[in-house]
């Protein structure tokens, strides 16, 4: 008996020194110093005067590289706000914004008739700001020596829901008996609901039979190494990755045009070339931190937009979101 | 005569070649699970590696991969675990112990039982469902590192009772007889004999369980964890992000680095857990040289 209790004071001891160490695990994170968050590129017009608060930030996972460079700089100046971004998609982000969850949604298309219904319905008022451009690219193989340029018609063909296309030579005839590997975003993504609109003629109608990822980099690796591969996804990941993929200039009815900052800038990338947008709830735009976070996006997001890899939208364009805050 | 020998020769040659090949074939199938955990852990080091250093432990995730680091997902991971651990293990060891020791043997306690052996076995992320209709809309918790703690508790009960379970079982009944007939009551029973006993088993149980709660995502992403915070958690009510989360949404960037920079990130967890899975089997060794002194 007295080995027993013995041994239960030792392992008494243990059980304290186990705990010890799982709460000065915990400990660590939240003493230990951690440095400032990075430098910011400068001064903002007198904007840092001690404002603080929470923003909350979700939607698009392509329109969040731009909000976090954004927020990463503005809590660079102003340490007390805390900027938070999630990735839900832009679908799960409206879901989140329109029961009023969050303060902003990162959009990659514009909201829907059923998620106006839902912020209705909840009664939350928003102002749509479009922030950013991106160029949807069409992007083949390098290996791919055959097609430079693709008409709006043939992509329809390609993507139809009903499509019979199975190899190059269905698209075009005198392309080669290659099989065509068709590699797309899922059904979630922002950019398959503006892909479809522009090129079926109605949003979410596509043929099924595609490899779907919404991770872009699993779409650029598919292509990179299937040499009959045709892809399409946002600017950036191509921009990223010329050295594995090419982008076929676009015939829209005007002559082939090929993604780049300038044709995605003017409009002449078309169809393709599309906004990206952030809702901002009414409500929320009242909080001074929001306000100034907006401020910041539209004056000193200009130069971080193409930092990330996206096209920024014209002066005037960011003047007139800038009215909109206000 | 002759013949039947032959026979018997040619068969047994038979049945050492079956054997042979059996041999082989297991061997392969092991040597299938070390490579590729090989090749995989290479492909992370070779990559990851040359970004590891202090700075990355304690920079905030950033835009500009050199600058970029873990300190807020790491801190998120230790908090969100650290928590779990809290509520996870009294109330796992408490049902265990219940089970054993004082549950009649009745219908209802067999179906209970058959019910936590099920939840063992549920998909990770239907418990992020659960969690955001209950913590995070239900109790308005929001997304805070409570709610996904609570979350990863529920996730992780189940496993934590069964695996108690066996530890408090492995008691040998006559030591429990012994002390009862001493004039013991149960409760003392289980102060000073089972509990001791199998306190080795419940810890390694309980650290095991809850470090597979540290590689989980999909229930985290379900109740909203975020993908870029710049700022620690200072109290269970603020908002988190976690290691796995930090590495998914790196390795989603378009830019090569952010790649590089999630492999270095898949070191840091790595050895978050197998310094975990160290404590416990150093933990076991202690006490089973106590035991059997």
């Amino acid at each position: 008996m007295e080995l027993y209790s013995n041994m239960s004071k030792k392992n008494k001891i243990l059980v304290v020194a186990a705990f010890t160490l799982i709460l000065s695990l915990a400990a660590f994170g939240c003493t230990s110093g951690g440095k400032e968050s990075t430098t910011g590129t400068g001064e903002t017009e007198g904007e840092s005067k001690n404002l603080s608060g929470n923003i909350k930030i979700d939607g698009s996972s392509t329109v969040a590289p731009i909000s976090e460079a954004v927020a990463e700089e503005f809590m660079a100046v102003n340490p007390s706000v805390q900027v938070t971004v999630g990735t839900s998609g832009t679908g799960g982000g409206f879901k989140k914004f329109t029961v009023g969850e969050i303060d902003i949604s990162d959009a990659s298309r514009h909201i829907k008739d059923e998620e106006k219904e839902a912020a209705e319905k909840s009664g939350i008022e928003y102002v749509e700001i479009p922030i950013a451009y991106d160029g949807i690219s069409i992007v083949v193989n390098h290996d791919n020596d055959w097609a430079k340029s693709i008409t709006v018609e043939e992509l329809n063909k390609i993507w139809a829901p009903d499509s019979k296309v199975k190899t190059w030579k269905d698209v075009r005839a005198d392309w080669p008996d290659e099989k065509l590997v068709l590699y797309g975003p899922g059904t979630d993504s922002g950019t398959f609901d503006y892909f479809t609109d522009e090129i079926n003629g109605e949003e979410g109608a596509s043929r099924t039979d595609y490899s779907a990822s919404e991770d872009d980099n699993v779409l650029v690796q598919g292509v990179a190494g299937d040499k009959g591969a045709l892809g399409y996804f946002g600017y950036a990941y191509y921009a990223e990755n010329t050295s594995k993929i090419k982008a076929l200039s676009v015939d829209g009815g005007d002559g082939a045009i090929e993604p780049n900052e300038t044709t995605i800038k003017d409009g002449t990338y078309k169809p393709l070339a599309r906004r990206l947008f952030i809702y901002v709830n009414k409500k929320a735009l009242e909080r001074p931190e929001v306000k100034a976070f907006l401020k910041f996006y539209l004056t000193e997001g200009r130069t971080l937009v193409s930092e990330v890899g996206y096209v920024p939208l014209n002066d005037a364009e960011y003047e007139q979101s800038l009215k909109l805050v206000e | 005569m002759e013949e039947e020998s032959v026979a018997l020769q040619r068969r047994s040659k038979r049945r050492a070649t079956l054997d042979v090949a059996f041999h082989g074939l297991v061997l392969m199938a092991t040597a299938f699970a070390l490579i590729a955990l090989a090749v995989l852990m290479f492909d992370v080091f070779r990559k990851g590696l040359g970004w590891l250093d202090f700075q990355f432990l304690v920079s905030f995730p950033s835009r500009i991969p050199e600058r970029a680091g873990i300190y807020s997902s790491l801190t998120g991971t230790l908090w969100v675990t650290a928590i779990t651990a809290l509520f996870a293990f009294p109330i796992g060891v408490a049902t265990a112990i219940f089970l054993e020791e004082y549950a009649p043997k009745n219908r209802l306690m067999n179906f209970i039982d058959i019910n936590i052996a099920n939840l063992a076995g549920v998909p990770s992320i239907v418990y992020g469902i659960l969690g955001l209709a209950i913590f995070v809309r239900g109790m308005m918790l929001g997304r805070t590192v409570l709610a996904g703690a609570l979350t990863m508790t529920l996730l992780v009960l189940p496993i934590m009772i069964i695996t108690s379970r066996e530890a408090i079982r492995s008691v040998p009944s006559s030591l429990r007889l012994a002390f009862l007939a001493m004039g013991a009551t149960q409760w003392q029973t289980i102060r000073h004999i089972v509990l001791p006993a199998s306190l080795s088993g419940i810890f390694t149980g309980s650290i095991l369980t809850v470090s597979r709660a540290i590689g989980e995502t999909a229930p985290l992403i379900l109740i909203g964890a975020l993908s870029f915070v710049a700022f620690v958690p200072r109290s269970p009510l603020d908002e988190f992000t976690v290691l796995p989360i930090q590495i998914f949404s790196w390795v989603s960037r378009p830019q090569a680095e952010f790649s590089n920079l999630a492999a270095a990130a898949i070191i840091v967890l790595l050895i978050v857990l197998l310094s975990m899975n160290a404590v416990s089997v150093w933990l076991r060794l202690r006490f089973e040289k106590r035991n059997s002194k």
